[in-house]
């Protein structure tokens, strides 16, 4: 019993150096929240690059979904039901705003406050620290991206592209995707030096949005890209809205979510320990 | 004081063998400091003598290498956080948030330091007419001149109440009435208790300001006093200056040598170093000089700084 104890006590004390290595102490003040409350400010002088962003889904539902769609007649969807062109497509749009939204922040804006607005060194003259400044940034990114979903899955439920009440559980599903985009956003660009790394994220952006099962089935594929397509990310986001609108649920949502978590995990910690690193040295 | 490290509660800033390495440079090699409350402390010398990186360490934002540091009282690698909220921290550099207004800079950065929104209104309306920045509150940052900037970076940096202010080269790239507004509000902040710490290498505005500075050079402090004690220790009481055309300065300082303590040679101009300028000049003028211009003056800080590292501070 004191073995098991002390067995414990060792696995607490290992568990907290870990936690210790990884986000050493006083790095975060608890108040991420005022950053969220800064972008916010911010972005009214921009409203109207932000609301352009609720209709790029929007052109892609009306040129492809009802333009092409015209051609196309109906596809098969998750549970083998035929769905119209448009219906089959909109998840996919729902999740690529997801994407989109939160990367826009995460990447560029990020980038321009980092390197050139120097606005996280004023934001270290105060007692928040690299934890606030990625959680902050992470959270407005999500939020930016999980508006874009919100007013799109309006549009859905408004135009009867929504078929099961599951599709209500599509909202917090984007605001998971966009967190887990977010946080990898912010990693990989604490690693950028120039604008011309920049062409790397539209190059895995642009791919991943065409060919991610957004526009045409998985099964289109020989099964060796099959594998490939389902290592990114994206993939994972569409199925899992395109579950969610057309009803047909299984066991599958669990391990989309699951991808969505670790790489929402491994992007906090690698933001957390970057912002360190360049902001505290 | 040494050996009282945390004990003595008017030193804000206390340092013993602090040492800042970048890879394999060093930038701090070494130095002891004490800044006491309610007094104007400085830092001089050249660019890259390791001032900044001194001022970020007591920042709390650049971990030390080595060596000992407390600021007010707390270890910065222990109570970072807890640390920089009492302090105000004027960048050398402006980094003011160019996507939102003049007072919305003050509004969001007093809520970083967790103060409440009320709090926050009525001290950033406060510091505004502190700085003579109330006209413009609501205008974008993009509208300011640099004068303008620069003191809304200080009205900033006070948000919190700060008990200690770090000010990196705080005039640097300001026309010269913007400099003596500024200086005149630093001034007014010592008065009311503030405690100040200045990096420069301006000798005027370390002249102006501290009442204690030290000279930095190659990471190291080569002198520490008030303005006047250095200029009494390491310079005379007058400078007398000789320029003569280019080529023609040479074999004066030996001819000259006896007549002054001491004599620099600049590449256009040979300074005397002597009590009496007038003399010294008279004297030099019965041996032949000939110089195109002459300048008698008091000795500044500038002579200090050429003494201690006989280099020239200002090109």
């Amino acid at each position: 019993m004191t073995a098991l104890r002390e067995l414990s006590r060792e696995f607490d004390a290992s568990r907290a150096a870990l936690l210790v290595r990884v986000l050493p102490p006083g790095l975060y003040a608890g108040r991420a929240r005022m950053l969220v409350l800064r972008s916010a400010l911010a972005s009214r002088s921009v409203w109207l690059a932000v609301v352009s962003g609720f209709f790029e889904p929007l052109f892609y539902l009306m040129a492809m979904g009802q333009g092409l769609g015209s051609l196309v007649g109906t596809v098969s969807g998750p549970a083998g039901q035929q769905l119209s062109y448009a219906a089959f497509i909109a998840p996919g749009l729902l999740a690529a705003s997801a994407m989109n939204g939160a990367v826009y922040d995460a990447t560029f804006s990020f980038f321009i406050k980092l390197k050139y607005a120097k606005l996280y060194d004023a934001m270290l003259a105060t007692p928040l620290g690299p934890v606030d400044i990625a959680l902050g940034e992470i959270g407005w990114a999500l939020l930016r991206g999980g508006m874009y979903s919100a007013g799109f899955l309006g549009i859905m439920l408004a135009v009867g592209l929504i078929f099961s009440p599951w599709g209500l559980l599509a909202l917090p599903a984007a605001l998971f995707v966009a967190f887990a985009f977010a946080s990898i956003g912010i990693a990989t660009t604490s690693f950028m030096r120039s604008w011309q790394d920049f062409d790397l994220v539209q190059l895995a952006v642009v791919p991943m949005f065409l060919f991610s099962a957004t526009f045409f089935p998985l099964s289109v594929y020989p099964s060796a890209v099959q594998w490939l397509v389902q290592a990114f990310p994206l993939y994972h986001a569409v199925s899992l809205m395109r579950s969610l609108t057309t009803g047909a649920v299984g066991w599958s949502a669990l391990g989309h979510l699951a991808y969505f978590a670790v790489m929402a995990t491994v992007g906090f910690l690698v933001a957390s320990r970057r912002l360190t690193t360049l902001l505290l040295r | 004081m040494p050996g009282s490290v945390g004990i003595v509660s008017d030193s804000l800033v206390q340092a013993r063998g602090l040492r800042k390495r970048f890879g394999r440079f060093e930038a701090v090699r070494g130095i002891d400091i004490d800044v006491w409350a309610g007094e104007v402390f400085g830092f001089l010398g050249p660019n890259g003598a390791g001032k900044s990186s001194t001022m970020r360490m007591i920042a709390c934002v650049s971990p030390r290498s080595d060596g000992e540091l407390q600021v007010l009282g707390m270890d910065p690698d222990v109570d970072g956080p807890q640390i920089r909220g009492r302090l105000g921290v004027v960048p050398q550099q402006d980094n003011l948030d160019t996507e939102l207004s003049v007072r919305d800079n003050l509004h969001v950065y007093g809520r970083y330091f967790g103060m409440s929104r009320a709090a926050v209104r009525a001290r950033a309306a406060e510091l505004l007419d502190f700085v003579q920045l109330t006209d413009r509150a609501d205008d974008p940052l993009e509208q300011l001149s640099g004068g303008m900037k620069r003191r809304l970076t200080i009205a900033r940096s006070l948000i919190n109440d700060p008990e200690l202010m770090l000010l990196d080269e705080p005039t640097t790239g300001l026309d010269p009435q913007a400099r003596h507004l500024l200086w005149d509000r630093l001034f007014r902040l010592k008065q009311q208790g503030v405690t100040l710490i200045i990096s420069t290498h301006y000798m005027d505005e370390a002249e102006q300001l501290c009442d204690r500075l030290v000279v930095m050079d190659g990471g190291l402090i080569v002198a520490e006093g008030s303005p006047r004690e250095l200029i009494a220790r390491y310079s005379t009481r007058e400078v007398l200056e000789l320029r003569f055309p280019p080529g023609d300065e040479h074999g004066w300082p030996e001819t000259l040598s006896d007549l002054a303590d001491r004599v620099e040679q600049l590449p256009d101009r040979l300074l005397l170093y002597a009590a009496d300028g007038e003399a010294t000049l008279a004297a030099a003028h019965r041996r032949g000089v000939q110089p195109t211009s002459t300048l008698v003056r008091r000795s500044s800080l500038e002579d200090v700084f050429l003494r201690l590292t006989g280099r020239s501070l200002v090109h």
